[in-house]
């Protein structure tokens, strides 16, 4: 081996070693949680590793009971909201986007200019009237204020990564068709629907791990523990605990992460395609 | 490409109007059926929502009286509110610090791992994966033990000798938990850079070789300049973003912003004043004033955005 050559594998496995270190730090502490959530109470202050000698599920069975409702009643209403949500994305933004990209109708550019805008409009701006007007509707402590607005196209990034994915089709296909007499329920419905399906599954995989994260408007709207979503019961959790209950709270957070590692294994093509073409987080 | 860039070529291009045909008609009325749900969204949760918060910036409403006209008061107060201006402060260092680390931590690795690496798609997976997690109330759980005064990252440092303290009840280090949180988010932007170093053509780099460029200099000179847009995207993005900040400073100060207002975030106040005390009048108020900081902030990035971003089109 030259000289050279030795030194090019050298710097390579520097750079490994580089990052393997830099993944060992990012990914130990979710680690050592998991593990901590298996470890009776007092060994989460005074144990650092990931050794675990003995498997001990009570911290679940705790948790899992340590507020007003079981905990398999918060992740059933944050199933509802997600469920509700996709639905709702994924019917109102693929039609919203046939009609961005293509369709021609009158002020298009402007409309499209406003979409793209609303994505960056902060939620604050809008989240106070809103509130007002579902608590006077006394819609508060529904899932209402969480899934309508979904049905409604409001999440604009999904309706511009479905227009991005729709302008790549060939328009030949609308073209067959159109000559074929379809008018445009038919074509969105029986060709430019079943082809964007990569598309959609982004769409339903990112609102999925949003909704089940998001926490301001859960936490605004979702007061009484009979609706509490998963996030809004870990917080009142960590309201409501000593320090003493660490090992449970641990277990929940570990419960309520779980779905999104799942999601994220199953789904990780859909979400970096999702985000490498449309840069959303 | 990316949104921003779908905007500011909207804004180059030229109105150009065809004439209206038959099929133009058609879809002209197609195109109020497929839009319906989001111009009504537009109309019902983002336009009239965004007037009436306007409207009530400048009344006194807390729910149960009707709103009482006091013009601009609740403005004047943001001028005279020590703890909003110290919210400000906090959220302003937060978006300094934490965004510009967060990008040079993602647009290093992706330049590492652009370079050909053995298991990219592992790699890639592992830094990937915080960010999907980190918005969550579970880390903030984490977060709020590591950095506790008995916590893991106190463990680990006492392993090599080092005393620590209780990096989240010392307000000169509270705010720089949360900040880590959100560097160790930085996958997401790795991701977008990826995507962007792939799009950069071999050739270039081939050119530069056989004029005999360094290594140093080819990144300098070629994958730098061709990112521009993309690193000024992921600012863009990411400073906006940041300025929203909530559920990590909420759940690791348990809600209140402490210690002594040192994570108070601007969306922390805004949730307080509004949803605990029910100060809507003030937290349109403030609502206003942080729209108007991300939209100046946001101008300014594409004011300076032309000095060094650089378009190749």
């Amino acid at each position: 081996m030259t000289e050279r050559s030795t030194r090019r594998v050298a710097v390579r496995a520097g750079k490994h070693v580089l990052l393997i270190a830099i993944a060992v730090v990012m990914l130990y502490p979710l680690l050592w949680m998991v593990v901590s959530s298996l470890r009776p109470d007092e060994q989460i202050f005074s144990r650092a590793g990931l050794l675990l000698t003995d498997v001990d599920l009570s911290n679940y069975q705790d948790g899992w009971d340590a507020l007003g409702q079981p905990f398999s009643r918060y992740v059933l209403n944050s199933l509802l909201v997600a469920v509700g949500c996709i639905v709702g994305n994924l019917v109102s933004c693929s039609m919203a986007a046939y009609a961005f990209a293509r369709l021609e109708f009158r002020r298009r550019r402007l409309f499209f200019a406003i979409m793209l805008l609303t994505i960056m409009l902060p939620i604050h701006v809008i989240i106070v009237p809103q509130y007002i007007v579902f608590s006077q509707l006394e819609l508060t402590n529904t899932f209402v204020p969480l899934v309508l607005p979904k049905l409604l196209a409001t999440d604009a990034f999904f309706v511009f990564l479905m227009v991005q994915f729709i302008r790549g089709l060939p328009r030949d296909l609308d073209e067959a068709a159109r000559i074929d007499g379809a008018g445009h329920a038919r074509i969105f419905l029986r060709i430019i629907l079943p082809l964007m399906t990569p598309a959609l599954a982004t769409t339903a995989i990112f609102t999925f791990i949003w909704t089940w994260n998001d926490f301001f408007s859960q936490l605004i709207y979702l007061t009484d523990p009979s609706v509490y979503t998963v996030p809004v019961a870990l917080r009142s959790f960590v309201d409501s605990a000593s320090s003493s209950s660490w090992g449970s709270m641990f277990a929940m957070s570990v419960v309520s992460l779980l779905p999104v590692f799942v999601v994220f294994l199953l789904g990780q093509r859909y979400l970096v395609r999702g985000i490498a073409t449309t840069g959303i987080k | 490409m990316s949104a921003l860039g779908e905007l500011s070529r909207l804004r180059r291009e030229s109105t150009s109007r065809g004439p209206v045909t038959a099929r133009g008609k058609a879809d002209e009325r197609a195109s109020w059926v497929f839009l319906a749900p989001w111009i009504a969204g537009l109309l019902a949760v983002t336009i009239v929502p965004m007037v009436a918060s306007l409207w009530l910036s400048f009344t006194d409403y807390n729910l149960l009286q009707a709103p009482g006209w006091i013009g601009l008061d609740n403005y004047q107060r943001l001028f005279d509110d020590p703890r909003l201006q110290n919210a400000l402060w906090v959220t302003f260092r937060y978006v300094i610090v934490s965004v510009p680390l967060q990008l040079a931590l993602s647009l290093g690795l992706a330049v590492l791992l652009n370079q050909g690496m053995r298991g990219l798609a592992l790699y890639r997976s592992a830094f990937y994966l915080p960010s999907l997690l980190g918005g969550s109330v579970a880390i903030a759980v984490l977060w709020r033990q590591m950095f506790g005064h008995d916590g893991l990252v106190n463990q680990v440092l006492g392993f090599a000798g080092i005393e620590g303290r209780g990096w989240i009840s010392d307000p000169s280090t509270a705010l720089g938990t949360i900040m880590t949180l959100n560097v160790w988010t930085f996958g997401a932007p790795m991701i977008i850079f990826l995507a962007g170093l792939r799009q950069i053509p071999d050739m270039y780099y081939e050119a530069a070789s056989v004029d005999g460029a360094s290594r140093l200099r080819r990144f300098r000179s070629i994958t730098l300049p061709l990112l521009t847009p993309i690193i000024f995207f992921n600012l863009v993005l990411q400073v906006i973003g940041a300025f929203q900040a909530f559920t990590d400073a909420f759940v690791i100060s348990g809600g209140d912003g402490g210690p002594s207002d040192s994570t108070m975030f601007y969306s922390l106040y805004l949730y307080q004043q509004g949803f605990k005390n029910f100060d809507m009048g003030y937290a349109a108020a403030m609502a206003w004033l942080l729209l108007a900081l991300v939209a100046v902030f946001t101008a300014i990035n594409f004011a300076v955005s032309k000095y060094w971003v650089f378009y190749d089109d």
